[in-house]
């Protein structure tokens, strides 16, 4: 299976391994840090992110170990992406089925439509626990490329 | 029969929620259409039979009319066909 959207979606310096997360809104803020870098937002989404995680709590710890973070479409959005960071060390997000979170994925969208083929694939591949595994496990960016 | 899956903003996990439901749903044969929707929405919602949405969320939701239906785990098909045939069939 390959994934084409999701080798869009993750551009150049979106993907960090190993990342050291002082506590649950610093690992929101590694993902946002990755959009950043890999020119998808401005830095002021990041902190939308971390907002939305203050206004509604922990419940975007969808699946064992694994967060979506991301805000709403707004003017610091340039362009539709994802963002990948795996955890050196497992953080605690406060989500009581989930907890603790290993691997963060960030989204960044530009309206409510045009991301679903892209939402499609990722969800494909987090209920892939092969590919999940893989993610977990990689020691670098291009172990977790080969998936796509 | 109308779901509405809700998360913060409708966009993200809600989206993906709607993914799996359908798939489960057309498996189960369940006629049914699924919106992914933010809270604001969800609350507004008259026409919905049932809400689907995460444990944190459905706290917030207390006393809609709509059963709601909470997920623990978005991409484990088996939970989602449990849930949703307990309930719906």
């Amino acid at each position: 299976m390959s994934f084409a959207k999701l080798a869009e979606a993750f551009a150049d310096d979106s993907i960090r391994v190993l990342a050291a997360a002082l506590d649950r809104e610093h690992a929101v803020e590694l993902a946002g840090d990755l959009l950043v870098s890999s020119g998808r937002v401005t830095p002021e989404y990041t902190q939308q992110m971390v907002e939305v995680f203050e206004t509604h709590g922990p419940y975007f710890v969808i699946a064992p170990g694994i967060a979506i973070a991301h805000a709403k479409p707004s003017n610091a959005v340039i362009s539709t992406g994802l963002s990948l960071v795996t955890l050196a060390e497992p953080v605690v997000f406060g989500n009581a089925a989930n907890d603790p979170v290993r691997l963060v994925v960030g989204m960044c969208a530009l309206d409510h439509d045009s991301h679903l083929e892209m939402l499609a694939e990722l969800a494909a591949i987090l209920g892939d626990s092969d590919a999940v595994n893989i993610m977990l496990n990689a020691g670098d960016t291009e172990q977790i490329r080969s998936l796509f | 029969m109308k779901i509405i899956a809700v998360c913060g903003m409708g966009i993200g996990t809600s989206v993906l929620l709607k993914m799996n439901a359908e798939k489960v749903l057309a498996q189960l044969g369940i006629d049914a259409t699924v919106e992914a929707t933010d809270m604001k929405t969800a609350r507004a919602s008259s026409d919905a039979q049932v809400i689907l949405t995460t444990p944190d969320l459905a706290q917030l939701m207390d006393g809609l009319k709509p059963e709601i239906i909470t997920i623990d785990h978005f991409f484990d098909l088996e939970e989602i066909t449990k849930k949703l045939s307990a309930s719906l069939l």
